[in-house]
């Protein structure tokens, strides 16, 4: 194994508009781990996150992703370097059929005959509800079933690296419980996942190292077994804002 | 891990079968279309029935309806969706009209032959090429257009009201430049001339073959943007624009290829309303501009089935008032549009954005 990260954001500042929201991140997402990145409202996370896709560029700083320098890419060309993103909003299509969804998310594919028979069971073994609803508009899903969707679209081709923003925002216990096991077995097939999360309860299930984001940098890393063990670094670092969630 | 190996190592071993709902190929929400504002088509044309009183005047008036909204429908529908991909207002389409209709008049002009006879075959084949020019010549300006005048302010509605307009006044001053400031007439081929009796009721010719000609337009667009993998991603570039980038299609080369699909279109429409009015002049663009604005707001800003319906409904609104009563005809599509946005404030199918 090579000791490089996969993705490693180096003294990353963002600016949106007139603010400046990520004040030199400083990243590494070891391949075939699950990083966390945990962090009060407001922190960054997301800015983290969409800095990496290109959503929006950085002004300072670099990411560097499977060796090359992504920091001034277009958002397609990163999604074609091998990075899947599922947003805090899902990107759902509502008015597409759940089947559309993945047609889309397959870009080798023409339609659905097109797509990886294999890989598509894998997904509806994972999420059952994704074949219960294949040909049922997405707008149609519940919040649940909308978020295994954004998630089997980020997995329906092989992707070097997966980002996913707070997956069980919003989401009912029992489905939380169900969205875990699915990242669990998608974790021990060997993807490398980058998670933002609140819920510090389904974040150290999933986590092998852990990144703290305040105020637009990383105030913590290391491993999340560490912080589990630690209570006082969590009450420290969390606080309130995830303690709320556990 | 090697990162390729990790990749691999996504997808557990082993061979299966695919799915066999995977496999299904009904069509997508077929059994969840919404179908009411499609009703509003025959609701408001029988309607009309007993105000018109006449049976004959009615079948008239009604497919003249039908033809106009069809014109219409071509015209707007890529409008429509050079909104919804790219949120661009561009309020310069009209020029594309003017300019599809004039290049037919230089197209048209020397063909007096095949214009001139009586065959209906030949008459299509001289329309049919000047159709093609005018598609061809408005596509290539819409490109240019786009380029130098649009692309430098997106996401900039106030800038590209402002702009666009320019644009359309440059534009016409172009065409004046070109083919002078007057009224050209532009007959109808010979053989398109005159009308189907059937019955009591007189359909003029060339109002089927519009009727026809933007039927077969529709379902094109229903085919592309439905059975395709570009209108796949025109579907979902509508809606959420940043995502399907996220997924890593480059929609800025979509939204080229749909600016210069809908300019041609305007340019194909331009042909039709010339015919149609039998006469061009380099303002056309700015006066159908202001219905094509009504259609695409009715039908919900996105929408190409939402366009369709509108464009009928306005076609037959704009013929039945006219007829009706003449004075009410100027204003009757705005009542149209305050009572359609009344009962579906986003429009007939608003399109769900992100």
């Amino acid at each position: 194994m090579s000791d490089a990260p996969l993705l490693a954001l180096a003294g990353v500042h963002t600016h949106i508009g007139a603010y400046h929201i990520l004040h030199g991140v400083d990243l590494d997402v070891p391949a075939g781990q699950t990083t966390l990145l945990l962090g009060r409202n407001g922190a960054g996370k997301t800015t983290t996150l969409r800095t990496i896709m290109g959503l929006w560029t950085a002004s300072a700083g670099q990411v560097r992703f499977d060796g090359q320098d992504i920091t001034k890419r277009a958002t397609p060309e990163i999604s074609q370097a091998g990075i899947a993103y599922v947003p805090e909003s899902m990107g759902i299509f509502a008015d597409l059929t759940v089947r559309e969804n993945m047609v889309l998310a397959a870009r080798g594919a023409r339609d659905a005959d097109a797509i990886d028979a294999e890989r598509l069971r894998w997904i509806f073994e994972l999420f059952p509800a994704m074949q219960k609803f294949w040909n049922h508009p997405a707008g149609l899903l519940s919040g649940g079933q909308k978020q295994m969707l954004a998630v089997s679209r980020a997995i329906v081709e092989p992707r070097k690296l997966i980002l996913i923003d707070e997956p069980s925002k919003g989401l009912a216990p029992s489905i939380v419980r169900n969205m875990l096991s699915a990242f669990l077995q998608l974790k021990s097939a060997g993807a490398t996942i980058l998670l933002v999360e609140q819920n510090f309860a389904f974040a150290r299930q999933l986590g092998d190292t852990v990144a703290v984001m305040d105020d637009g940098r990383i105030v913590h890393r290391g491993a999340m077994a560490a912080l589990v063990e630690d209570e006082a670094l969590q009450g420290r670092l969390l606080g309130l804002s995830l303690g709320a969630h556990q | 891990m090697s990162t390729q190996s990790q990749a691999a190592a996504q997808r557990p071993a082993g061979t299966a079968e695919r799915p066999a709902a995977a496999t299904r190929s009904r069509t997508p929400r077929a059994a969840d279309v919404d179908r009411l504002p499609w009703l509003l088509v025959p609701l408001l044309a029988l309607l009309a029935l007993p105000l018109v009183g006449s049976l004959p005047s009615w079948v008239t008036l009604t497919v003249a309806g039908l033809a106009m909204g069809m014109i219409i429908f071509i015209i707007a529908s890529g409008l429509t969706l050079i909104f919804g991909l790219m949120d661009v207002l561009n309020f310069g389409h009209g020029v594309f009209i003017a300019l599809g209709a004039f290049v037919a008049v230089s197209v048209l002009g020397p063909m007096g032959a095949l214009t001139g006879s009586a065959s209906m075959a030949a008459n299509l084949v001289a329309v049919g090429a000047a159709m093609l020019a005018a598609m061809a010549v408005a596509g290539a300006i819409g490109y240019v257009f786009e380029r130098l005048i649009v692309r430098p302010v997106y996401g900039q509605h106030l800038k590209q009201i402002l702009i666009t307009m320019g644009g359309m006044i440059i534009g016409e001053e172009l065409i004046k430049v070109v083919w002078g400031p007057e009224q050209i007439p532009l007959p109808l081929p010979q053989g398109l001339r005159g009308a189907y009796i059937v019955g009591d009721a007189a359909i003029e010719k060339y109002r089927v073959i519009a009727v026809v000609v933007g039927l077969a337009v529709f379902v094109a667009m229903l085919f592309v943007l439905n059975r395709t993998k570009i209108g796949l991603l025109i579907r979902a570039g509508v809606q959420d624009r940043e995502m399907v980038e996220s997924l890593g299609y480059r929609i800025r080369r979509l939204f080229v290829g749909v600016f210069v699909a809908g300019s041609a279109l305007a340019g194909l429409g331009g042909v039709m309303w010339g015919l149609y009015q039998q006469n061009v002049i380099p303002q056309m663009g700015a006066q159908v501009n202001i219905l094509i604005f009504i259609v695409i707001i009715i039908g919900g800003l996105g929408s190409a089935g939402g366009c369709f319906v509108g464009a009928l409904l306005v076609g037959l609104m704009a013929n039945y008032t006219g007829f009706l009563a003449p004075k009410v005809a100027l204003f009757s599509n705005i009542l149209l549009m305050v009572a359609i946005l009344l009962w579906r404030p986003q429009g007939l199918y608003p399109v769900a954005k992100r």
